[in-house]
């Protein structure tokens, strides 16, 4: 079954085409990442479908049903967003920022009720942060509280979870942390997972299928078998790179050639 | 009892709020009473019950004193209080600056220009003066929603920036209405602008009723409003829009504003220190924060109210000035205590 499709859709900021007819589709639990190059238009594209942005032209389905036909609220109830950095000026606590997650769920006066607490214990403990409940925000490591935002889409009860570069500028054992947790998360509930990153090792790892931009457009759509070939990851990042294969998974490892060693 | 929230560390709002709420109530119920009891002819705890229970009321002196005097001026105080608390903290979270009240906004100065315009017009105090203070305020916003340009009205450091440069053109402003203006009126402007709760007459309290609406706008839109401090995108993504509660609570806001900055001058550190303490007690969620900003203001500014009318052996020291020298200390001590 197709969760999210999208049929030539174009966003320009200012006269300037940053997504640029970009079509495709995900299927249901699918593991899908965007790749692509800074300014690629990577985030834009995760603002169309989460509806922070409105296309200029295209169509956008959710769940075999047209974007526009949802409401606001209606559309928090099947797309959660996980953005690239969330505020902390204010200091909420993990467990209260995790039960805003239950806001779409919630009635005109947002009273949480016994299933919003279970399911924000829940999401909590699947991400690992229940230890941190009572801990304010401004008080975890940038890893942390990108698990407790996580924690916060998943208490969202989404159909399809949008991530803006979550593994960004995290050590390696957070970034495995983040996305083992996701491929957990999409196995067992089925959801589907979108994820835009800069880390093309780690996408080759864990995507079932990937999109590669550049200059706001689609350069190919495939397994990381399929994309991972000179002629797409060089054409887009414009440098030379070397692919082989990684021993862990036999899929295509990617790495930089540094002048001093070309 | 079974534990509601299961294994979450996080005590319901239905269970917080009611427990916060009586006990700053009843520190509302006992300052006022304070406040009620004290002053140049003291009036007994016991009196002011049988006055309130319809003893022979209006006659005697303390009853003129309780009902023509003290109590609009508190009730006057109580108003204030809470619609300054409850503006900073709406202004805090809107502009994500916990040291944002409506002062920085601008809205406050704008109220002013447009009260002294009023005072120098010879204007009577209502409607003209009030109107005037409010039609201030609101071009004021208006101004600095434009300096802050179109879509992103709501952004962090245009709408301050804007509301900096509106500020300093009211500070101009009210210096060049008070240079040209003369006699009585100067000290009648410049005790104004100190802040004083002295004009309270039960004739402009109905007026302070207006207030009423803005708060229960405010509380109804505290969770939206939670949701937007952990991220603008993440907020519309969650189906709020974001821009429209944006804008009614900045009008909304404003207005309440303007309407008790007409009544009281400039009282400032209100709506700057009042939310600050709550937060720190009890956490940012809003749904808890707006209700004891209305609760914890009110209390606040009757017993410094009360402060600068009994503290001087004659006449009394503007509001304005006791709450800057309560608020300005207090503030760096919780600034000092919070960043250890």
């Amino acid at each position: 079954m197709i969760a999210l499709a999208l049929q030539d859709n174009s966003l320009s900021y200012n006269g300037n085409k940053v997504v640029d007819t970009v079509s495709f589709a995900a299927e249901a639990g699918e593991f899908f990442m965007i790749l692509g190059p800074n300014g690629a238009g990577k985030s834009s594209l995760l603002k169309l479908i989460a509806g922070i942005e409105k296309p200029q032209s295209g169509q956008i389905d959710i769940l075999g049903r047209p974007k526009t036909k949802y409401s606001a609220g209606d559309l928090a109830k099947v797309v959660a967003l996980v953005a690239q950095q969330a505020p902390i000026d204010f200091p909420f606590s993990v467990a209260e920022t995790v039960l805003m997650g239950r806001s779409p769920h919630l009635g005109l006066l947002g009273i949480e009720g016994e299933k919003d607490y279970a399911l924000a214990a829940e999401a909590m403990s699947f991400t690992g942060v229940e230890q941190f409940a009572d801990r304010r925000l401004d008080q975890l490591s940038g890893g942390e509280r990108q698990r407790v935002m996580i924690a916060r889409a998943i208490c969202q009860e989404p159909k399809i979870i949008l991530l803006d570069e979550p593994t960004n500028a995290l050590d390696p054992a957070h970034q495995l942390k983040i996305m083992d947790l996701m491929e957990r998360f999409r196995q067992e509930k089925k959801t589907t997972v979108i994820m835009v990153s800069h880390d093309l090792n780690l996408a080759a790892l864990y995507s079932d299928r990937l999109l590669l931009m550049k200059n706001g457009r689609v350069v190919v759509i495939g397994t990381p078998a399929e994309v991972f070939i000179p002629e797409f990851i060089e054409k887009s990042y414009e440098c030379e790179l070397l692919i082989d294969e990684n021993p862990v998974g036999k899929v295509p490892r990617v790495m930089v050639i540094p002048e001093k060693f070309r | 009892m079974p534990n509601r929230t299961g294994n979450l560390p996080i005590t319901p709002i239905t269970r917080k709020l009611p427990v916060i709420c009586s006990i700053l109530t009843l520190v509302f119920i006992l300052s006022i009473l304070t406040a009620l009891a004290n002053g140049p002819s003291p009036i007994s705890i016991g009196e002011i019950f049988s006055l309130v229970s319809g003893g022979d009321s209006t006659n005697s002196t303390a009853g003129t004193i309780l009902w023509k005097i003290r109590l609009p001026r508190i009730i006057l105080a109580a108003v204030v209080g809470a619609t300054l608390s409850l503006g900073g903290m709406v202004f805090q979270a809107l502009l994500r600056n916990p040291l944002a009240e409506p002062y920085i906004l601008g809205i406050s100065g704008g109220s002013a220009v447009g009260a002294i315009s009023g005072i120098l017009l010879g204007l009577s105090f209502f409607p003209g003066v009030t109107l005037f203070s409010f039609l201030g305020s609101m071009l004021t916003l208006g101004a600095v929603l434009i300096l802050s340009g179109g879509r992103s009205s709501t952004g962090k450091n245009s709408l301050l920036l804007g509301g900096v440069m509106m500020n300093a053109f009211c500070g101009a402003f009210i210096m060049f209405l008070i240079s040209i203006s003369q006699g009585s009126k100067v000290q009648e402007i410049i005790y104004w602008l100190m802040g004083n709760l002295s004009m309270a007459s039960s004739s402009n309290l109905s007026l302070l009723l207006l207030c009423l609406p803005c708060f229960i706008v405010i509380l109804l839109l505290a969770r939206p409003l939670n949701i937007m401090l952990t991220g603008r995108e993440a907020a519309i993504a969650m189906g709020i829009n974001v821009r429209l509660i944006s804008m009614i609570l900045l009008i909304t806001t404003s207005m309440m504003v303007s309407l008790v900055v007409c009544q009281s001058g400039l009282i400032g550190f209100v709506g700057l220190l009042i939310p600050h303490l709550f937060r720190m007690f009890f956490g940012a969620d809003h749904r808890l924060l707006g209700p004891s900003c209305i609760l914890g203001g009110g209390s606040f500014l009757v017993l410094c109210d009360l402060f600068a009318r009994t503290m001087p052996k004659h006449g009394e020291i503007p509001v304005g000035v006791i709450t800057a020298l309560i608020g300005a200390p207090l503030f760096i001590f919780l600034l000092w205590r919070s960043r250890r």
